[in-house]
């Protein structure tokens, strides 16, 4: 394979990478714009959103499939379900919390995190699920570059979600609504807008997003593991700082940039697949260091 | 105008009646305090005779937690810095040990100020750029910090990759080899002691009290002349010290480590105890090491289960009791 | 040359201009006060010389020394002390402890000594409490609420703390964040006396910001007025009260009832 293979390969990889990042990061984002705070537990709703879609996929089975209309139906079920968890969670431990010191905020999110996890855990006995979808290995060739038809499939979904929440927040009543709580929440609250409502649907779409990314992982890559959302918090934590923490666009683009730099990150010599994440985490340590405002991000000068 | 140990603390808030109430009303001098400490310490002496080895080793592991929670309790429960990876801290001192034993036959005696200096030297470039930052991102660098260690453990052959260093000789001190269970249970008795000693005096001194200032309101204390990035600094680096003592003797007790003994799960384990039994309040502190050990060993028949019980736990803590188990008010 | 002085110092945020072109002294144990209408920048301006705003332009000089590039806690090691507006006292400390704080910039223990307590940092520890208690004695708190949790005293109390507070780091200039706010007339008139005493007794320049402009006009030597970031007058409190622009200010603004002051 040549160099030009070997780098557009990694470029496509990097992408689709990308999009999963993208998608978690901006649940991230959005929440941290509305309430401040970094839902830890995040992650672990992209792993719940993987064994719900795990077992969609087992519930429509028998009506539609297990091809693309099954993991479609699989996907928004999935949606739907860890949409709602996300505001039940938001509601039961976050909602007490707001006026908590934030030391005690961020181990309550630690807590709710774990809880899923172990919840999990013992509820899949701690094995590795197989998520077998049949969605075939066929493609396309796109000059020196093989993409499958599953990759073309989640950047797309992953892009119409995306131009969807773009859409959703720049047009409708609710997005502008979570745009001024997330500039200023007692002005909007003097403003009339009911600030609680807001957050409970910024945590239902934040959240139903980061399902969406979990089945679509489970779909993807096969399986699901209760452990899966660790890492990926930690990633699309850090895609979220890259892009610039509370901006959106810059969460798409802090999940692509994140995605590409780990692709292309394992083709250096000595950073092998084992060294990916310590790749990840350096960067994201550069970043906060060096720029924690991010691409996109605004500087924050705090007031006294 | 006491803050002395022992002496009770100043008239401070939320001194809410509770189930605790009727005990520490009965042990509110410092002489009877002083006497319930040496009714426990007898205990814990007599403890490897009375309830028998296995005992022994569930009890070593959480004096060992103890030592651990202390120093993850600077770092959390007096300067406010949430740390999610302080099993790197821990790491650093067990495989400082387990390599300068094994593959250059160092004495065990003199690897410890290494394991000391390497952790306060981890301390500092973890520290150093992070402190800075607002909680919520200290909390997850500091997470990945911690992977970043343990994944380098796993990889690197210096630290035998992922079947990790075993063969760890364990060390002579004055003609006595301490090699059973028993002789470790009494070095991290004393230890653990030492841990308490210190903890309390940092606690009542001019640097204890910083931290309390920095954790309270950042912006005041650094009005009133305090440096607050020096004295984070300073609380991490004194929490490296207590996590890679504890892994040094972790290392020996044990006799071979693996990367398995450092994840997240580890770091998470250590801030629990923290906080369930109260965070920055030394008695709390202990007795959360305590549960967090003890805690599984009862609840054995359930099984994985049991982590599980244990985060509602946390998280019923978080939203009913925050304070923790331990009374609010009374010493430090 | 004045204790300290500024020059040309602008501030701005996200594009609102909050002080232009500022210039401004404090002299040796002197008695001065900002006054203005709400939202002129007064508290903005404290904050540049604490170190906790950067202007975008401008220089502070203290004590003959360039301030701008100080951390907070540095330019409080430098001599600068301040109080603000809404009492920022250490929730569940004490009142002594409170206090206590202001000397941490002035000693020097860490942990080794804290751990070993040899007898340099046992003479320092009871150091630390002499100063405090001096301070809390100085502003009249009663030896009875040093042990109190701060945040349980009267408000008038807690403000007073605050200002041993201030003191126990040994200034040479002491800030006052509208010290008055909430206080009743006798308060107000204990506070005159105590700010004649930080003065007399212990050489220390004050700067106040107040809104109550008769405190203001009986206790200030000198008087500065600020309108939306704009140092508009400076004089003697006869000069002010007696200046146009100055009554215009605030009879444009909100503070009728300082304008009535006047």
């Amino acid at each position: 394979m040549t160099l030009t293979t070997i780098l557009a390969q990694q470029l496509v990889n990097g992408l689709v990478l990308g999009s999963f990042y993208a998608l978690v990061a901006l649940g991230y984002t959005m929440v941290f714009g509305v309430v401040k705070l970094l839902n830890f537990a995040h992650g672990d709703l992209y792993m719940v959103g993987a064994f719900t879609g795990l077992l969609a996929l087992s519930a429509v089975a028998g009506t539609a499939g297990t091809s693309w209309v099954g993991v479609g139906l699989s996907i928004l079920l999935a949606m739907i379900a860890v949409g709602f968890l996300g505001v039940v969670i938001e509601r039961i431990a976050y909602a007490p919390m707001l006026k908590a010191p934030r030391l005690s905020i961020l181990i309550t999110a630690l807590a709710v995190s774990l809880v899923l996890q172990n919840g999990v855990l013992t509820l899949s006995n701690g094995q590795v699920l197989a998520f077998s979808p049949r969605l075939g290995f066929a493609g396309i060739n796109l000059g020196p570059v093989f993409i499958n038809y599953k990759q073309i499939a989640l950047a797309g979904t992953a892009a119409v979600l995306m131009i969807a929440l773009e859409f959703f927040i720049s047009r409708t009543q609710y997005g502008r609504a979570m745009r001024a709580v997330s500039v200023d929440r007692d002005m909007s609250e003097l403003m009339g807008i009911d600030v609680n409502r807001v957050i409970a649907v910024t945590f239902f779409v934040g959240s139903a997003l980061a399902g969406a990314a979990g089945t679509m992982a489970g779909a993807y890559y096969g399986s699901v593991w209760y452990f899966m959302g660790f890492i990926i918090g930690l990633k699309a934590f850090t895609a979220a700082v890259i892009g610039g923490i509370g901006s959106i666009p810059g969460a798409m683009l802090g999940g692509l940039v994140l995605g590409l730099l780990e692709s292309f990150g394992t083709q250096i010599p000595g950073i092998g697949s084992e060294w990916k994440d310590v790749f990840s985490f350096s960067v994201l340590i550069l970043v906060l260091v060096f720029k924690p405002t991010g691409l996109l991000g605004k500087s924050e000068q705090e007031r006294m | 105008m006491a803050l002395e140990p022992g002496s009770p603390g100043p008239q401070s808030v939320e001194a809410r009646p509770s189930a605790w109430g009727g005990l520490l009303a009965i042990l509110d001098t410092p002489q009877k305090r002083g006497i319930a400490i040496v009714l426990i310490l007898a205990a814990m002496v007599i403890a490897p005779q009375a309830f028998g080895p296995y005992a022994t080793v569930i009890l070593t592991n959480a004096l060992l937690y103890t030592i651990l929670a202390l120093g993850l309790n600077v770092v959390v429960g007096y300067a406010g810095l949430l740390d999610l990876g302080y099993a790197a801290f821990f790491a650093v001192g067990a495989y400082s040990v387990g390599i300068l034993t094994t593959e250059f036959g160092w004495n065990f005696w003199a690897t410890i100020p290494v394991a000391v200096i390497v952790a306060m030297i981890a301390g500092v470039i973890i520290g150093g750029p992070t402190l800075r930052l607002r909680s919520d991102y200290l909390a997850i660098v500091t997470l990945g910090f911690g992977e970043i260690v343990r994944i380098a453990a796993r990889n690197l052959q210096i630290t035998g990759a992922a079947s990790g260093i075993s063969g760890i000789e364990q060390p002579w001190l004055f003609g006595w080899h301490i090699a059973r269970q028993v002789d470790f249970y009494y070095v991290f008795l004393v230890l653990a002691v030492i841990a308490v000693l210190t903890s309390v005096r940092l606690a009542n001194s001019r640097l204890g009290r910083a931290w309390l200032y920095v954790r309270h309101d950042e912006d005041a204390a650094e009005a009133m002349g305090i440096d607050r990035v020096r004295v984070k600094l300073a609380a991490y680096i004194i929490g490296a010290i207590y996590g890679s003592i504890g892994g040094a003797f972790f290392a020996v007790n044990l006799t071979a480590i693996s990367p398995q003994s450092f994840s997240f799960q580890q770091s998470t384990l250590f801030l629990m105890a923290v906080v369930l039994g109260g965070m920055g309040k030394i008695p709390g502190v202990i007795l959360g090491a305590f549960v967090v050990v003890l805690g599984p060993e009862l609840l054995r028949d359930l099984g994985s289960f049991r982590y599980l019980v244990f985060a509602i736990g946390l998280l019923l803590i978080m939203l009913f009791r925050p304070s923790g188990i331990w009374p609010a008010g009374g010493k430090r | 040359m004045a204790l300290l002085e500024l020059n040309g110092v602008a501030l701005g945020f996200a594009g609102n201009a909050v002080l232009q072109d500022v210039n401004f002294a404090v002299g040796e144990r002197a008695i001065a006060s900002l006054i203005g209408p709400n939202g002129a920048g007064k508290t903005s301006l404290f904050n540049c010389i604490t170190g906790f705003y950067k202007p975008q332009r401008g220089s502070i000089a203290f004590d003959g020394a360039q301030m701008l590039a100080l951390k907070p806690w540095q330019v409080t090691r430098a001599g600068i002390a301040r109080t603000f507006q809404n009492v920022r006292l250490f929730r569940q400390m004490s009142v002594l402890e409170n206090v206590m704080s202001g000397q941490h910039c002035r000693t020097s223990a860490g942990a080794i000594g804290a751990i070993l307590r040899p007898p340099a940092q046992r003479r320092e520890e009871q150091h630390i409490r002499e100063v405090a208690s001096a301070c809390l004695r100085f502003v009249g708190i009663d030896p009875e609420e040093w042990g109190r949790d701060a945040t349980t005293l009267a408000y008038g109390h807690q403000r007073r703390v605050e200002i041993a507070r201030a003191l126990a780091t040994e200034p040479k200039l002491l800030l006052l964040d509208e010290p008055a706010a909430g206080l009743t007339k006798g308060e107000k008139a204990e506070l005159v006396t105590l700010i004649g005493r930080i003065r007399d007794e212990r050489d220390v320049a004050v700067l106040l910001i107040e809104h109550d402009t008769s405190l203001v006009m009986s206790i200030s030597e000198r008087v500065s007025v600020l309108d939306h970031g704009v140092m508009i007058a400076e004089g003697s409190p006869k000069q002010i009260q007696a200046n146009p622009r100055v009554i215009e200010a605030y009879l444009g603004s909100e503070d009728a009832e300082a304008a009535l002051a006047l």
